[in-house]
């Protein structure tokens, strides 16, 4: 479905040894799809510990930041997106103020590295991606979850995935023909092998990486591809909040004024 | 209209209004509703009825814009639930303040129901009154449920196939009654299209109970917090103990909706997910199910008592049948609550026993709460079992026995006093005019 360097397919698979070949990390991913399927592996975080990063779209007044979300989609593009789709996500979206900002043309040209559907053609058909397009789902085994909403899918949310990412304690063990990867976020052992380290990404503004910094960032992306309309909302809810607050003050003082000469008939007579 | 004597609607000859009026006494009813003799001394507890027609008006608004753009699909659902979110102008908006709109529609419904429980809201004459009541909780709770079957998220799909299976356990007809209600073999497409369809009905029923509601209450009038009846023997002593509607109920109640809007509003733009569940951001997957299947939190106390049900009743009725009973009629007895009260005195502020029971079974019910929302292990089972009897003992025993063996505390004379009392004491604005003055009865 989409180009995809052999590598970055390996990627999230292969802890240590990131040249792990292809074949092993499709099989072992194949197993964990029936791990998947049992309920332990869907569970929404919960029994890890999970550190509360401080984002910059935090709190009443918080926004995306512009910059991060574009790291970020860097780091999908290049880790990320070997095996995870976002198919709620459409490639204009890519464009939007209030999140990655990509000029136009940027948009057309990433749209243009994926592959999808080609409903003109016969079935089977692809096509180069344009930006009215969904960020296609690869074919690959071990039932990844899609990440347009991973951020809202689970219990803390952009603070979970970030935890998750820095959580990996380099502890595996087997079960069944799979490996699953001790997590200190996850509170236990999943079968996703740590899929950053800190140089996966050169970064196209200059910023240098770490593995704090690409989860930060990759975490931040996230949050905005579940929530596009998140600084829309803010915005709107100071301004909502501070309508209602005066409007409440004034009715609060007109209710007071109503009522004096009930309350208080000596002092109207 | 009612029973307590109001002036009466005279038109001026050759008016639109007397015009309109002579033939369809509409005109007649608004002004009935504007001037309609509200006790004056009502509390910031009485707030929540206004309250609650409003919701039931916003969830309506944003429910059947929402309806535009919603498909109902297996997948077509929770891919049209995530247009509305990104695509549509202000979807977001719309889809945060339905869902939050359904807990704070619980929130006041809660209220409702507890400040209803306290000042005795459901004795004589407002049987009716309160049975009504009664059927619009269980109607909301219905649409509420089926409301959150319609984004097909994990949770969606989950909760609808443990609360449908719940009908499985009724003796003989159980399963095809569940394969009725699920219109097919599985949960499915088919139970998500009946799910929307009867989603979009339920709320015009209640809107049809809130008519009837409100006719029954300005038939009997309102209640206060101290149970003593406005005084209906003439215009004159009932203009004694109520103030018109319109304006001061009004700003009243226009200042409470509005301090409940602020926290509303802080929920829908500020942590618009924070009442949901992240598994319902997980599309419905049949074959995997959550590690913990909860419900909102709105149904978690009634849920609890679903769950409490862990044994067989009196050796005929399964466990599963049981908690299913236990469920509906820990709301049906609420219905009962005006034959079961033995106590003259309408208002618990003069029951020095009962009070304090009152006070048990607030507790009892947010214990329930966080019962139905633990797995079920460990302590939970004990408590949500002997809050569950504490539930039914409160309606059951509670509320006859200490009705015949309390000493109320002396009552008010009349609302006019009362109000005259608490005005004139507390008003430390006028010093000179204060205790003397209050002192005296009032005639």
């Amino acid at each position: 479905m989409m180009r995809t360097p052999a590598s970055r397919l390996a990627l999230p698979l292969s802890p240590p040894n990131k040249g792990i070949d292809m074949k092993l990390s499709i099989a072992s991913a194949l197993t964990a799809a029936l791990v998947a399927f049992s309920s332990a592996a869907f569970a929404a975080g919960g029994a890890g510990k999970i550190k509360d990063h401080d984002f910059s779209f935090d709190g009443m007044f918080g926004a995306y930041d512009q910059a991060q979300l574009q790291r970020g989609f860097q780091v999908y593009e290049a880790v990320c997106a070997g095996c995870h789709g976002m198919k709620h996500v459409p490639f204009r979206a890519l464009a939007d103020e209030n999140g990655p900002g990509f000029s136009d043309e940027a948009v057309k040209a990433i749209a243009a590295n994926y592959e999808v559907a080609d409903e003109e053609g016969e079935p089977g058909d692809t096509r180069e991606a344009l930006p009215f397009d969904y960020f296609p789902t690869p074919a690959v085994g071990g039932n990844p979850p899609d990440m347009s909403l991973l951020a809202k899918a689970r219990n803390g949310g952009p603070d979970y995935i970030y935890s998750l990412l820095l959580g990996y304690t380099g502890e595996e063990k087997e079960s069944g023909d799979s490996i699953l990867y001790e997590n200190t976020a996850y509170g236990g052992y999943l079968n996703m092998a740590a899929p950053l380290y800190g140089d996966d990404v050169e970064y196209a503004d200059g910023t240098e990486a770490s593995l704090e910094q690409v989860s930060a960032d990759i975490s931040a992306f996230l949050m905005w591809a579940a929530e596009p309309k998140l600084v829309e909302r803010k915005q709107a809810g100071v301004w909502s909040m501070t309508f209602l607050i005066l409007f409440a003050t004034l009715v609060w003082f007109t209710n007071r004024k109503v009522w004096a000469k009930v309350k208080h008939p000596e002092d109207h007579t | 209209m009612g029973t307590i004597p109001q002036e009466h609607y005279e038109p001026k000859e050759g008016t639109t209004s007397k015009w309109i009026n002579d033939r369809l006494p509409i005109m007649g009813m608004i002004d009935h509703l504007q001037k309609f003799p509200t006790p004056k001394n009502l509390n910031y507890a009485y707030v929540f009825g206004g309250i609650l027609v409003l919701f039931l008006v916003i969830q309506i608004v944003t429910g059947i814009t929402l309806a535009m753009h919603y498909r109902v699909g297996e997948t077509a659902s929770f891919a049209s639930v995530e247009h509305i979110m990104r695509d549509v102008n202000y979807g977001w908006l719309l889809r945060y303040a339905h869902a939050n709109g359904a807990s704070f529609f619980f929130i006041a419904v809660y209220a409702h129901i507890f400040r209803g429980l306290y000042y005795g809201s459901y004795k004589a004459p407002r049987e009716i009154l309160w049975i009504i009541g009664v059927l619009i909780f269980v109607v909301m709770m219905a649409t509420a449920f089926m409301g959150y079957v319609l984004p097909w998220g994990q949770m969606s799909f989950w909760g609808a196939k443990v609360i449908t299976s719940l009908f499985g356990a009724i003796p003989l007809v159980g399963e095809s009654l569940k394969e009725w209600l699920w219109g097919g073999p599985y949960v499915g497409e088919a139970t998500l299209n009946r799910m929307f369809s009867l989603h979009y009905l339920l709320p015009f029923v209640i809107a049809g109970l809130t008519v009837l509601h409100i006719w029954a209450l300005h038939h009997v009038g309102n209640t206060n917090p101290t149970g003593v009846e406005v005084r209906k023997e003439s215009i004159e002593t009932v203009k004694k103990d109520t103030v018109p509607f319109t304006p001061f109920y009004v700003t009243k109640d226009l200042f409470a909706i509005l301090v409940f809007m602020i926290a509303f509003a802080f929920f829908v733009y500020f942590a618009p997910n924070y009442l949901g569940h992240p598994d319902n951001y997980i599309e419905a997957n049949p074959l995997a199910t959550p590690a913990h299947i909860v419900p909102e939190w709105y149904f978690l106390p009634f849920y609890a008592v679903l769950r409490a049900i862990t044994f067989d009743f009196l050796w005929i009725i399964p466990a599963k049948l049981g908690g299913v009973i236990a469920m509906f009629g820990a709301i049906a007895v609420l219905a009962f609550a005006p034959w079961l009260d033995t106590s003259n005195v309408r208002s618990t502020t003069y029951r020095p026993i009962y009070r304090w029971w009152f006070l048990v079974l607030v507790i009892d019910f947010f214990v329930l709460m966080w019962a139905g929302g633990q797995p079920a292990e460990g302590i939970v089972p004990l408590v949500s079992l002997l809050a569950t009897i504490y539930w039914f003992a409160h309606f059951l025993i509670v509320l006859p026995v200490v009705g015949l063996i309390e000493k109320p505390l002396p009552r008010p004379e009349s609302i006019e006093q009362a109000f005259k009392d608490k005005h004139d004491d507390t008003d430390d604005a006028n010093p000179g005019q204060s205790a003397g003055v209050a002192a005296q009865p009032a005639e």
